[in-house]
């Protein structure tokens, strides 16, 4: 049999395996570089933040820009705090949620409830992209849509809007998958007791669901909390804490932006982005201990 | 039954509301363009001239076009070896260690950095690093905006690589085992075959994230308004020219940032298509 | 316990001598020694969890993908030990077919058959190929059936052709051991019989080791079989004897079905 001869004469199996061994170094040597940004930006965030951060910090409005400029020039830690954007970043984030979280929800169920029809394809298509619009279009259709029209000047309605168009398709997903997963039995096994079909959605459904929508809910918090461009372009800012929503208003990656533009407030930039960074890892990391659990 | 019936209406009629938001996006993004386009036509798009002294202004936006597409390419390529390697060691070399739920959960949280906290990092870290790697200039510009952009994509390519890769059923890799073949041959002639299209779209969808992508990108890309002639010229991209210009734009200027707003809008509508077309033709 | 072993089996082509196996220290393999004959097919038989396939697996060293296994005893293929060769310079020898086919889906029906010589890096001609492609899909009886059909892809062919595929990309290597999972076990029963006829002529030219819980297919065309039953070997004898008069009480009360 020649294909024997064939074997004989080619044996590569030496090299072979030494090339398997580099691409299996170079695998791990890369995949730890791509892992040493997060380390290497939460290491700063910590290292130069955590001086600043103290109660007064969350409680004090940000400082003027020459109380800054004479703190730093003393050599002091900048005065004040950021109440104000940690005040307008729960307004609007609560004001998305509170937007984005019953329709998402209902359209969750909706696509959930009519798998493969037309409408609900084209529903989820739709969704799907939106997922993907970048958030500083969202924050140009909050412009032309809120700000222009129905607070007639930027407000904390209109952030509002622009962030809770950007957590929509994430709630809508992250519903319709959490339903897939329930039993289809369960809910037969309710309307044969000939319960109506809302109750079976309130009774059955979101409660066997519950901690799935919470966990998409909560990722999609996280999401938006960072958010910048679109405030720029809908919120504006404002020194002073505000609970009109009709009314500019200030957010924690909005004074980043504002502290990293002033020199004499620059020192503020890295502890606001640790606290911000920091509720943003607790929410991660609530949410996968609720999937952890579920399973 | 009447309340099914309602209730059935609701759900149905809060889906419209998606369409309708969809469509009043389009609609208002081309209502705000119109001025632009009626005044530029067709030059809006392949003319490189930002001119906003009042009397004589004249607004393009190839050189935004150019600087999306240069840095949004420029990012793609350099995340692709870090995010197939880190997905090749999470779907399959590690695949199911604790190692590799480590490490899974740190590229994950890779995503939920805010982009104006990756500009800072990119401003204070990564620019002087590159100045004295003798990069030159001030450190601003497409290259510096690209590497940071590549960060920031890794976890949108390596979460739907590595699950595609996970999903290679196991009797296909054992045999090409089988056969005498290392496991970096089982990667290059099995698993990467039967993956290639889910692996191509977490690209696809990686790309489109780059497009839109606005702090970290302003913050780093030197913010200048003309056509780019290398990777290490500074320059602006459609989401940066907006974020920066938007505050004193008015009239014309305005309704041509809505009109950059207006397109990008369109190129990732097109590129998410894409990469979902993709996904679904796969299952 | 009695293990018995034959006698008559010389020069044996697989000899394995007090082989254990271990994952994490618990032993699905316990002390197996057993002779393996030269073009004969030998069944692997037991009740599930009783070892079979981890045996079989260790025989091409299939076993050592997963971790935490460890090996004892040894393995001779042709009194080399296989556990101090390259397990990748192994496998060549020992042609492996699984219970599902799984001809490689982006392949085509000839690009399958040949995959082991482009997996391991050999250079043929086109006419070497083309040969090899051809004898082997003859060997299988599946020549005929796709010869016109080999660039296209292999996954549309049926079930019982995919697995004939199957064994045939695992004798385009000449191996001399042809390893089998329950090769038949998810075909239909004209699949199945096509299946069984094939490895009665493969034998004239290859050593077959085939792990079934079809007792009535190991009656059929074995003509050696194992009974293993809890990690252990229970009894080795020619088929015949063991299904007419089987020694051992445990190997009797599975041949009558009274477990499995």
């Amino acid at each position: 049999m020649e294909s024997i001869d064939i074997l004989k004469s080619q044996d590569h199996s030496s090299g072979r395996l030494l090339k398997d061994k580099l691409v299996l170094g170079a695998v791990i040597v890369l995949s730890l570089i791509t892992i040493s940004p997060i380390i290497l930006i939460i290491w700063k965030l910590v290292v130069e933040g955590y001086r600043q951060i103290s109660l007064d910090f969350l409680i004090e409005n940000t400082p003027d820009t020459f109380e800054a400029m004479t703190a730093v020039a003393n050599g002091e830690l900048i005065p004040g705090g950021i109440a104000n954007g940690i005040v307008g970043t729960l307004l609007m984030v609560i004001l998305a949620s509170a937007l984005a979280i019953p329709i998402g929800i209902l359209t969750g169920i909706y696509l959930y409830e009519n798998q493969g029809s037309f409408m609900a394809n084209i529903t989820r298509d739709i969704s799907d992209i939106l997922q993907g619009v970048p958030s500083i279009v969202l924050g140009l259709i909050s412009y032309l849509w809120i700000v222009k029209h129905i607070t007639m000047g930027f407000s904390a309605l209109a952030g509002s809007v622009s962030l809770a168009i950007m957590m929509l398709p994430m709630i809508v997903r992250s519903t319709e998958e959490t339903l897939k997963m329930i039993p289809e039995s369960l809910k037969e096994a309710a309307l044969a007791l000939g319960v109506p079909y809302h109750k079976v959605i309130l009774r059955v459904l979101i409660p066997t669901g519950f901690s799935g929508l919470i966990t998409g809910i909560l990722l999609g918090i996280s999401r938006i909390l960072g958010e910048t461009a679109p405030l720029m372009l809908t919120a504006l800012g404002s020194s002073m804490i505000n609970l009109d929503m009709t009314k500019p208003t200030s957010a924690i990656p909005l004074l980043i932006w504002e502290f990293y533009n002033d020199p004499n407030m620059v020192g503020l930039i890295w502890s606001s982005s640790l606290l911000l960074m920091a509720m943003i890892l607790v929410l991660n990391l609530v949410s996968k201990q609720i999937v952890a659990k579920r399973r | 039954m009447n309340s099914d019936k309602i209730t059935k209406a609701v759900l149905f009629s809060v889906s419209i509301l998606i369409l309708l938001l969809a469509a009043g996006m389009l609609y208002s993004l081309v209502g705000g363009s119109l001025p632009a386009f009626k005044t530029f036509g067709l030059r809006f798009i392949i003319s490189g001239e930002w001119d906003p002294t009042y009397g004589r202004e004249k607004y393009g936006a190839l050189p935004f076009i150019v600087g999306t597409l240069i840095t949004s390419f420029a990012a793609l390529l350099i995340s692709l070896p870090l995010s197939f390697s880190t997905s090749l060691f999470l779907g399959e070399y590690f695949r199911g260690t604790r190692v590799a739920r480590i490490l899974g959960i740190l590229v994950d949280l890779l995503a939920g950095i805010p982009s104006i906290v990756y500009g800072l990092w990119g401003f204070y870290v990564l620019r002087p690093l590159l100045i004295d790697l003798g990069f030159g200039g001030q450190g601003f510009g497409i290259f510096t905006a690209s590497l940071i952009l590549a960060i920031m994509i890794i976890p949108y390519a390596t979460s739907l690589s590595n699950e595609i890769i996970g999903m290679v059923p196991n009797d296909l890799k054992e045999a090409a085992y089988s056969l005498g073949a290392t496991r970096l041959e089982v990667i290059t002639t099995v698993t990467i075959p039967a993956a290639r299209s889910g692996i191509v779209a977490g690209y696809i969808l990686s790309f489109g994230r780059a497009l839109g992508e606005t702090m970290a990108v302003t913050m780093l890309i030197g913010n200048t308004n003309l056509v780019p002639d290398s990777l290490f010229d500074t320059g602006n991209t459609m989401a940066s020219v907006i974020a920066n210009q938007f505050g004193e734009a008015d009239g014309l200027k305005l309704s041509s940032l809505i009109a950059i707003g207006l397109l990008l809008f369109l190129m990732t509508g097109v590129i998410n298509a894409i990469g979902k077309l993709i996904i679904k033709k796969m299952n | 316990m009695t293990t018995n072993t034959i006698a008559e089996v010389k020069n044996p082509i697989l000899s394995l001598n007090d082989l254990s196996i271990a994952y994490d220290k618990n032993y699905a393999v316990k002390n197996v020694s057993v002779e393996i004959k030269k073009n004969t097919v030998t069944a692997i038989m037991g009740p599930s969890g009783c070892g079979k396939s981890t045996l079989l697996r260790a025989l091409n060293r299939m076993h050592e993908l997963y971790e935490n296994i460890t090996t004892e005893g040894e393995a001779l293929l042709n009194g080399k030990n296989i556990y101090e060769m390259p397990a990748i310079k192994l496998r060549r020898h020992m042609g492996m077919v699984f219970q599902r086919p799984n001809p490689f889906p982006t392949m085509s029906i000839y690009d399958n058959v040949i995959a082991g010589y482009k997996l391991n890096g050999i250079r043929t001609k086109k006419v070497e190929r083309d040969e090899i492609v051809e004898r082997s899909l003859r060997d299988v009886a599946l020549w005929d059936e796709v010869k016109d059909s080999l660039f296209k892809k292999g996954t549309f062919l049926s079930g019982g052709q995919q697995q004939r595929l199957c064994i045939a990309r695992a004798l385009a290597f000449s191996p001399e051991v042809i390893l089998m999972d329950e090769p038949t076990s998810a075909l239909d029963p004209i699949a199945t019989a096509k299946i069984e006829d094939l490895l009665v002529k493969l034998k004239e030219h290859y050593t077959i080791v085939l792990v079934t819980h079809n007792m009535s297919q190991a009656a059929r065309i074995s003509d050696y079989s194992l009974f293993m039953y809890l990690g252990e070997l229970v009894e080795y004898g020619k088929t015949k004897n063991m299904f007419t008069n089987p020694i051992d009480p445990r190997t009797e009360e599975y041949l009558t079905g009274k477990f499995g």
